[in-house]
């Protein structure tokens, strides 16, 4: 194993690191979601078809991106927690629950009301919709066992489990409109093939995913420095912190 | 990495195979129940039981839209280019509904094989393009399933 995989391990490296990648992580994501909002929303053409409605596009995809890919992060910070027994790990995946669970929630909000004027209903039962709200329910899940075990470590090991059974959803997510007869349509994006959209439409979704990625890089440094703090609140290192803070 | 490491490792590449395995069991055993829909020839072929709910999937035959004059009845025919199903509905269909788009309606089977729809969503594609770039790919004759009510002014 290369020599920064260990010193992830140590709290205190992975404090001070991410204290100097938060303002570069913040700043571009700022930029990158108000550049895309802004094309995507004013100067992207309307779809034949749907006209401006197609717009939610911007949010719904990125939004329903994220949920998946920070389950992913979840699950593998998970992982290397139970097997390497790194308190650090274990922090990344508490702190990307209620980020991936946010997320999830905006997905499902945007699909329902960009699916009232198109498809004629806010919510069907079809594999996608489903698999979208059962991933919602793994957060919602994850969550609650964090909290209802006291013990940190006994906690972090029951919610890894339970993102590892969990991850097997991602795929059926991913391929349930190809698997299934679904009113949701198939992906637009695929790595061997042209999106099947011009690129007036994609590359501002393509700024819009980058900078949801940076965003959820923000607020997990966020979450994950706030957590190094409580947990190493009586060690030497973090009360000289809030000493020197105290001025 | 250590033998407790390695152990820990397998255990865990067990959960997600293990899960994995469970979980496509299972929807291989449900594959039919986890179809939002039949299709016109799962319908013909009499797959679809009669007597019961069920939705139905197809692109709207062009030309086959018959609209009662006095009612907001409609009659339609939907198609997956091998067999085609009727459907009867009375009430506002959706904005994307036109000929050549696909839709799901739900209803009840008839005895001559016809849905009696009580409800009709509009299925869109995965495709996205401009106004003008779908008209100029429609005078080149690129667009097979185009109807030609499409170009709705925006």
């Amino acid at each position: 194993m290369p020599r920064w995989f260990y010193q992830l391990a140590s709290p205190r490296w992975c404090y001070q690191i991410t204290g100097k990648l938060l303002p570069g992580f913040a700043i571009a994501a700022g930029l990158l979601i108000l550049f895309g909002t802004v094309w995507g929303l004013a100067f992207a053409p309307p779809d034949y078809q749907q006209g401006n409605s197609f717009r939610i596009i911007y949010l719904h995809v990125p939004t329903a991106y994220m949920a998946q890919s920070i389950y992913m992060t979840m699950a593998l910070a998970g992982a290397i927690g139970l097997i390497w027994k790194m308190k650090v790990a274990d922090m990344v995946a508490k702190s990307c629950a209620p980020i991936g669970a946010s997320l999830a929630v905006l997905a499902l909000a945007t699909g329902a009301i960009w699916g009232k004027p198109t498809w004629g209903s806010w919510w069907v039962w079809d594999a996608r919709l489903t698999s979208m709200l059962i991933l919602l329910f793994l957060y919602l899940g994850i969550m609650a066992l964090n909290s209802a075990i006291e013990s940190e470590s006994t906690a972090a090991q029951s919610t890894a489990v339970l993102a590892l059974v969990g991850l097997v959803n991602i795929p059926i997510i991913k391929y349930s409109v190809d698997w299934w007869n679904t009113l949701h349509q198939p992906a637009t994006f695929k790595i061997t093939e042209k999106p099947a959209m011009p690129p007036d439409m994609w590359i501002p979704l393509l700024i819009l995913v980058i900078g949801f990625y940076c965003f959820f890089a923000v607020v997990l440094m966020m979450r994950l420095r706030n957590e190094i703090i409580r947990r190493e609140r009586r060690s030497g290192w973090v009360r000289e912190l809030l000493m020197q803070q105290r001025g | 990495m250590n033998a407790q490491r390695k152990q820990r490792l397998t255990l865990v590449l067990i959960i997600v195979f293990g899960s994995s395995l469970a979980v496509a069991l299972v929807a291989y055993a449900l594959s039919q129940n986890i179809n939002l829909f039949y299709s016109p020839s799962q319908i013909s072929m009499g797959e679809a039981p009669a007597d019961t709910r069920i939705r139905a999937g197809g692109i709207v035959v062009e030309g086959s839209i018959r609209r009662d004059p006095e009612s907001l009845k409609v009659q339609f025919d939907i198609t997956d280019y091998a067999h085609s199903t009727t459907v009867e509905y009375v009430g506002i269909l959706p904005d994307l509904f036109r000929e050549g788009q696909g839709i799901v309606a739900q209803g009840q089977l008839d005895h001559q094989g016809r849905l009696i729809a009580s409800e009709v969503l509009a299925k869109h594609d995965e495709n996205y393009m401009s106004p003008e770039i779908a008209e100029a790919l429609a005078a080149a004759g690129q667009m097979p399933h185009m109807p030609a009510t499409a170009g709705k002014d925006y």
